[in-house]
């Protein structure tokens, strides 16, 4: 069975986000991990392979430092990394993405691709499900539970209120959400090896793709204004209770 | 020449969501405002009966869409009618609810379109050259990416509770226009074996007008009945933090913050919350916030607008009690 893998590398989720003096989001100085439900796509991947063989590639896509999130994927026991890094990404959005995702995968054998259903950086959860549309194959988003049988896989998927239970043949996509499983850490046997794996770097020039084509444009970034304290209400617990219990009536209005 | 804004009117049981209710409510301003007009589209089974109340909530058009096929949503099934009725129709802005089923959809639906999307929008306005923009929260709520896009249609998925609904106008006609379910069998791969909705009597996490949440405060599973008991009188939902969720105590699907749910409701009251950057992430746009923590140096109290400083399973009883009388009056 050929797996492949999505990561994402994003900002720790302590970051304080800044702007720059462009009015971009600030990088500097913040800690990069691999966005958390991608762990998920990538024990899922790795728990695959152990059970019915094949092997994993770890796909990304972003700056040289995501090179660092493959290297621990591969730690963790997936065969081979891929990153895609070029500065003409910054012009390109979740339509083009998948595009130049779908051509990588087209060079790799697949018959499951795994993601995480959100990266919390951009939070657009978008780029799983348009590669599957550009691949034209099936995806199933938000993924609990997954059983393979065969070329066939029963997906259980969270929705508002409950669960879905769908069935697809392969090749297919599956975003994963938290429950899936329980991301192992990187051995130390497992990091060493990681660093003798094939880990392959890619331009968009190498996958036939010219300069960007943005359609959606960014106009400006801001930052939300920041809460202030509000009032501490004293009293006796049975008095501070009559007192909030007014103050939401009558002054927030919204009870 | 495009034209008009696109609701996808998201129904279950004949339901419709709460949140078309509210995108059919903005659309609306906005259309008076720029001359457009409302479409709405609906698909399911049985489902004739819902025209009046899209017309009576805003829509100009009603296009239903009734087919065995689409009584249940699926990814293909609904990107294939969809996309067809899009190119037909035109419109200048396709939007959905960022639901399960709207986050699913809609991206799906732009890549077949060729076109971009701006997910989980919390605002919308009316921009003089690309008749919309968008505000959207990255990083779970820490900064805003505004955006907007002059390839037609723009689309959008908008968070619950972003918009209020305007009562319905039950005078208000709509042409209602019914189109045949043209699928393409390619859509029809992922097969759709069973649907388990939980019966419930709180509202859904991210629609709910009011949250109660828990954290490591609770000390276990047992007293979230006391949260419950505050819910019910006042028609909340119940929340956790992710130290709750991690300790057993509450299912993922309850967990607030910025690997859970991210909610906007007009109330959220957190006991026994220390206030994480992570869970303020998920909830730190709420209307008004209220914090009950016997630790009164407790960083929630930072961002609430109103706190009590105290020993919640003495509190939040004592706020039931208060709550009722409140609506009992
Ligand atoms: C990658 C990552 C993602 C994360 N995502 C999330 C997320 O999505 N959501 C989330 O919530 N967290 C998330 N966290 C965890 C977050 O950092 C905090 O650990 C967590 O929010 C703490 O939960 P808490 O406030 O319930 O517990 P604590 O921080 O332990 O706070 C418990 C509070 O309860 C108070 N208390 C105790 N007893 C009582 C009592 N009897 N009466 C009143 N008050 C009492 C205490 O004073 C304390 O303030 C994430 C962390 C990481 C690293």
């Amino acid at each position: 069975m050929n797996i492949v893998v999505f990561i994402k590398q994003t900002f720790d989720t302590e970051a304080k986000i800044v702007l720059d003096a462009s009015g971009k989001i600030d990088a500097n100085g913040v800690n990069l991990i691999i966005n958390p439900y991608d762990e998920y796509a990538i024990e899922e991947g790795i728990r695959l392979k152990e059970k019915h063989g094949g092997e994993v590639t770890v796909v990304s896509m972003g700056g040289s430092r995501a090179q660092e999130a493959v290297r621990t994927a591969l730690a963790m026991g997936a065969d081979k990394g891929v990153l895609v890094s070029d500065p003409g990404l910054e012009n390109t959005d979740e339509f083009g993405r998948a595009q130049i995702l779908a051509k990588v995968v087209a060079d790799i054998p697949h018959d499951i691709i795994l993601a995480g259903r959100i990266a919390i950086d951009d939070g657009a959860s978008q780029i799983a499900v348009r590669l599957a549309e550009a691949l034209s194959i099936p995806s199933v988003s938000s993924v609990i539970k997954l059983e393979v049988a065969g070329t066939q896989a029963t997906a259980t998927r969270e929705i508002d209120g409950g669960t879905e239970l769908i069935e697809v043949s392969f090749p297919a996509v599956f975003t994963a959400q938290k429950g899936l499983n329980d991301p192992r850490y990187p051995s130390v046997a497992g990091i060493m090896k990681a660093k003798k794996k094939p880990l392959k770097s890619l331009t968009l020039a190498d996958l036939g793709f010219g300069a960007g084509d943005l359609k959606m444009v960014i106009n400006q970034y801001s930052l939300p204004t920041p809460r202030k304290a509000g009032r501490k209400i004293d009293g006796e617990p049975a008095q501070a209770a009559s007192e909030l219990a007014k103050l939401l009536r009558e002054e927030a209005k919204v009870l | 020449m495009a034209k008009g804004i696109m609701i996808i009117v998201e129904q279950r049981n004949l339901q419709i969501r709460k949140v078309s209710l509210e995108l059919l409510s903005e659309a609306r301003k906005i259309a008076d405002q720029t001359g457009e007009s409302v479409v709405a589209v609906v698909l399911g089974q049985g489902i004739d009966e819902l025209a009046p109340t899209l017309a009576a909530s805003g829509a100009d058009k009603v296009i239903v869409i009734d087919d065995a096929k689409l009584a249940e949503y699926s990814t293909g099934a609904y990107t294939s009618v969809l996309n067809k009725i899009i190119r037909k129709e035109e419109p200048q802005a396709v939007l959905l609810g960022n639901t399960a089923a709207g986050k699913d959809l809609a991206p799906r639906l732009a890549q077949r379109l060729g076109v971009g999307l701006a997910s989980d929008c919390t605002g919308m306005e009316i921009d003089s050259a690309n008749f919309l923009t968008f505000k959207r929260p990255i990083y779970a709520g820490k900064a805003f990416a505004h955006l907007t896009s002059n390839v037609r249609p723009i689309m959008a998925t908008i968070r619950p509770n972003t918009f209020p609904v305007t009562p319905p106008d039950a005078a208000r006609q709509a042409e209602v226009v019914k189109e045949v379910a043209d699928i393409d069998a390619a859509d029809l791969t992922a097969i759709l074996k069973e649907v388990a909705v939980a019966a419930s009597k709180r509202p859904e996490l991210t629609e709910a007008n009011i949250i109660v949440s828990g954290g490591r405060g609770m000390k276990g599973p047992e007293n979230y009945s006391i949260l419950e008991d505050l819910a019910d009188v006042i028609g909340a939902a119940v929340g956790a933090s992710r130290a709750a969720v991690d300790s057993g105590w509450k299912e993922h699907k309850y967990q607030v913050g910025q690997t859970g749910k991210t909610v906007a409701p007009t109330l959220y009251i957190a006991c026994g919350i220390s206030g994480a950057i992570q869970h303020l992430a998920g909830m730190g746009s709420s209307k008004f916030i209220v914090a009950i923590n016997k630790d009164p140096e407790a960083n929630i109290f930072n961002v609430a607008d109103y706190g009590i400083v105290g020993d919640l399973f003495e509190i939040v009883p004592l706020l039931t009690e208060e709550f009722k009388k409140l609506v009992n009056e």
